[in-house]
């Protein structure tokens, strides 16, 4: 039971525990592949390198049904309202994979149209770098996330 | 092509007016047609179908709908702003911009070396296309011959692409229109073509690879048995495909007649590739003014006839069967050589060189923090890609950076034809349309 | 089953069309640029067009009737500093008939930048044209949308002029200033 003082005791740790572990193992994402690294993230997607048999069975379409938003490519001007916009409709508990350099940092297009880094407008949980990163670095980018939440590193 | 309403539709009532004015493109029939009769002979009742449509639909009931910019058809981020009548879309505007990178302004900040990792980024289904052009360009600049092994490793790569892109094209057409399976199939195949592209080029995709000069390195030990793997591995492919796709009448109900263009109107769009063969019109830059030494290899250009989802769906899986053939011919008959040309202004020297020569140690130091110096005019020249006709227009003022580098995307120009193929048509066939036209918006937006 | 369509159109290869470049062929550019009176060039081995602003859709209209039935390509180049006058359009068009190939050009001074659209002879000119527009300030006459298309429609400015910084954001460690 909690304990008087507040701290998780030991049902309730065990509990947040198992929570966690809940969340990770079926994180569908919401679509938003937006330019090479969108090929890659269905790469990954695919048949050779099925994420299915990590949970994430199928890609959203509509954010209210998704948990994990993995930003797939570079962000212009243009687009990045509609990223916060979706970011806002995904509901509670909710991540985000910045995927690619130009998702993380703007990448090598340091220029007026590139947001120089998606964290400017929503808050990113896992980088995972490359140009694109290949399937395999994407899924160990993945799998690091839902190490992170299962520890409780990152909390929702 | 005219499709014909389905009588059940008005019961009693004749056409009203709007009817007859439309053209009908993409009404659909609700039920296959029966031999000699109707639906309300054949259950003997006269069906009272709720479905009625009113005689005449007022100005202000025609809906905006937005589709996109994020939504799952895997094309990228388009934004189509649908004006819809009922269930039929009356005017439609593709509304793009949303990945526009300043590629051609960054360009301007690049050296002519370093070119190429900025162009590659901008189609990114078939990046080494985009690296022959401008490689071409820089070289119709600098008046340099590529040797020919550096040519035929050139067509071998960016044909393997090809293939690559059309089955990345099947695989996401296929998923749009419901074929869920041929997602699958699609990326599968397409696994065999970028292992083969990490072994040579060291990357899956956005190579930089195609450098003015040559190509960056040569192909690897085993390279023969690679690609025989990966041509049969592609046939095995093929078979799927066609036994999926080919005579199923799903396939069929979805695609044929859908999203018309004809012949005129593709020319005046300035549509290319696949779409303007599709229509009818023999038009494929790699036969018509043949570029890295295609004229050497023998193969037909596919041409379809009516210009719908059908047949540009039929002539890239045609153009995949001749893309095979091309790589099988230029495997047999790759010439010795150079991979790159021997002007030491232009390409660097081998690193094992750097040790040994002063002169080449200065002429890496000069290319790689300088850049090579163009002299100063404009040009040119264009490659068939997959999706059509990629130029790249580079102006250089005499230094190491151009002045202006502009690329024609093709898809900006198959995006025009966009409301076109699609007035008169049902939103379902808005999706068919699309993935037909393979429109990559890394290149619409650059 | 439907009776539209035969299920499988032949994919007929056709006979490719005759890549004509002999002397006949080229020497009907050179005509062309003599009956419509304007200038004919060769840069990087490619024939242009220096066309007066004035005449614009005039000699592309004249450039279609003698056969170049599509437009491939519509830009600008902006020449601060390299040329008198600061701007260039360039316009790209394409014989499929004649297999040919021809560049049109305009000079367009800073001060003076509208010149006529090209949508009602070559329909496939809007997009090129409004991204000219958004990307250098052109103004193309009789245009049915001259709005900005790669840019957000409140943008300020007209990126791709060489006044218009790249806009990099500083990078650590990078020691050049226009680091991109």
């Amino acid at each position: 039971m909690a304990r008087a003082d507040g701290a998780p005791g030991i049902l309730t740790t065990t509990v947040q525990k198992a929570a966690h572990w809940a969340q990770t193992q079926s994180m569908w994402p919401a679509t938003f592949g937006l330019a090479c690294c969108a090929i890659e993230m269905m790469a990954t997607g695919a048949a050779h390198y099925d994420l299915a048999r990590f949970g994430m069975e199928v890609f959203r379409a509509s954010p209210r049904q998704a948990d994990l938003m993995i930003v797939a490519g570079r962000v212009s001007q243009k687009m990045a309202p509609v990223l916060r916009q979706v970011y806002d409709q995904m509901p509670e508990p909710k991540w985000v994979i910045s995927m690619g350099a130009c998702a993380s940092s703007g990448g090598m297009f340091n220029n007026y149209a590139i947001v120089q880094g998606v964290d400017e407008i929503v808050p990113v949980d896992m980088y995972v770098p490359g140009c694109p990163p290949g399937p395999q670095s994407l899924m160990h980018g993945i799998l690091t996330l839902q190490a992170k939440i299962v520890s409780g590193e990152i909390s929702r | 092509m005219k499709r014909e309403l389905h009588e059940v539709w008005i019961t009693g009532t004749e056409e009203p007016e709007w009817v007859k004015r439309s053209t009908d493109e993409g009404a659909q029939k609700m039920r296959p047609e029966e031999k000699g009769g109707r639906l309300t002979e054949q259950t003997g009742t006269a069906v009272d179908d709720d479905f009625i449509i009113e005689e005449e639909i007022p100005e202000d009931e025609l809906m905006i709908v937005n589709m996109g910019p994020q939504h799952p058809s895997t094309h990228g981020v388009l934004r189509l702003q649908l004006e819809l009548e009922g269930e039929i879309i009356r005017r439609s505007k593709p509304i793009i911009g949303y990945l526009h990178t300043g590629m051609e302004k960054t360009g301007e900040e690049l050296s002519f070396l370093q070119g190429t990792t900025n162009v590659t980024r901008m189609d990114y289904m078939s990046p080494l296309f985009n690296e022959l052009a401008y490689s071409l360009t820089v070289e119709q600049l600098l008046g340099v011959e590529i040797p020919p092994r550096a040519q035929a490793i050139r067509v071998l790569m960016t044909e393997l692409n090809r293939i690559g892109s059309h089955q990345v094209f099947l695989a996401t057409t296929g998923m749009d229109i419901g074929a869920l399976s041929m997602m699958l199939y699609g990326f599968r195949d397409r696994e065999a073509i970028l292992a083969f592209f990490e072994k040579t080029t060291g990357l899956r995709m956005n190579h930089n690879y195609i450098r003015p000069g040559g190509v960056a390195a040569d192909l690897p030990d085993g390279w023969r048995s690679d690609i025989d793997g990966i041509i049969e591995k592609a046939l095995a492919g093929m078979d799927q495909y066609e036994a999926l796709l080919k005579h199923n009448p799903i396939w069929e109900e979805r695609t044929v007649g859908v999203g018309v263009i004809t012949a005129a109107e593709a020319i005046a769009y300035g549509i290319t590739g696949p779409n303007l063969r599709a229509t009818g019109v023999d038009w494929d830059l790699r036969k018509a003014q043949p570029y890295s030494g295609f004229e050497q290899y023998e193969f037909e250009v596919p041409v379809g006839r009516n210009g719908d989802v059908y047949d540009r769906y039929r002539v890239r899986v045609e153009e995949i069967l001749q893309s095979l053939h091309i790589v099988r011919q230029v495997a047999d008959s790759m010439p010795k050589g150079d991979y790159r040309t021997d002007d030491r202004k232009v390409t660097p020297p081998p690193r094992a060189r750097i040790d040994q020569s002063m002169e080449a140690l200065i002429h890496h130091f000069k290319i790689f923090t300088e850049g090579f110096k163009v002299p100063a005019g404009e040009a040119y020249v264009a490659i068939e890609s997959p999706r059509g006709e990629l130029g790249a227009y580079l102006v250089s003022d005499g230094g190491a950076k151009p002045l202006r580098m502009h690329i024609r995307a093709p898809s900006l120009a198959n995006l025009q034809g966009l409301p076109i193929a699609m007035s008169d048509s049902l939103i379902a066939d808005t999706v068919a349309t699309v993935a037909s036209f393979d429109p990559v918006i890394g290149d619409v937006d650059r | 089953m439907s009776d539209d369509q035969t299920t499988d159109p032949q994919m007929d290869a056709e006979a490719p069309m005759e890549a004509d470049q002999t002397a006949g062929s080229e020497s009907l550019v050179a005509d062309l640029a003599g009956s419509i009176g304007i200038e004919h060039q060769l840069s990087s081995g490619q024939d242009v067009f220096i066309v007066p602003k004035e005449r614009w859709r005039e000699v592309a209209a004249a450039t279609k009737d003698a056969g170049f039935e599509m437009l491939v390509d519509e830009t600008v180049v902006d020449y601060l500093g390299v040329k008198d006058v600061r701007f260039e359009l360039v316009a790209g068009l394409v014989s499929l008939q004649h297999n040919l190939r021809v560049r049109l050009r305009a000079p367009l001074p800073e001060d003076d930048m509208t010149v006529e659209s090209l949508v009602p002879v070559y329909p496939g000119a809007n997009f090129y044209e409004r991204e000219a527009y958004d990307m250098f300030g052109v103004t193309f006459e009789d245009h049915p949308d001259l709005t900005r298309i790669l840019m957000p429609d409140e943008w300020q400015g007209h990126p791709l002029r060489k006044d218009y910084a790249v806009g990099s954001v500083p990078v650590q460690f990078k020691s050049s200033p226009e680091a991109s």
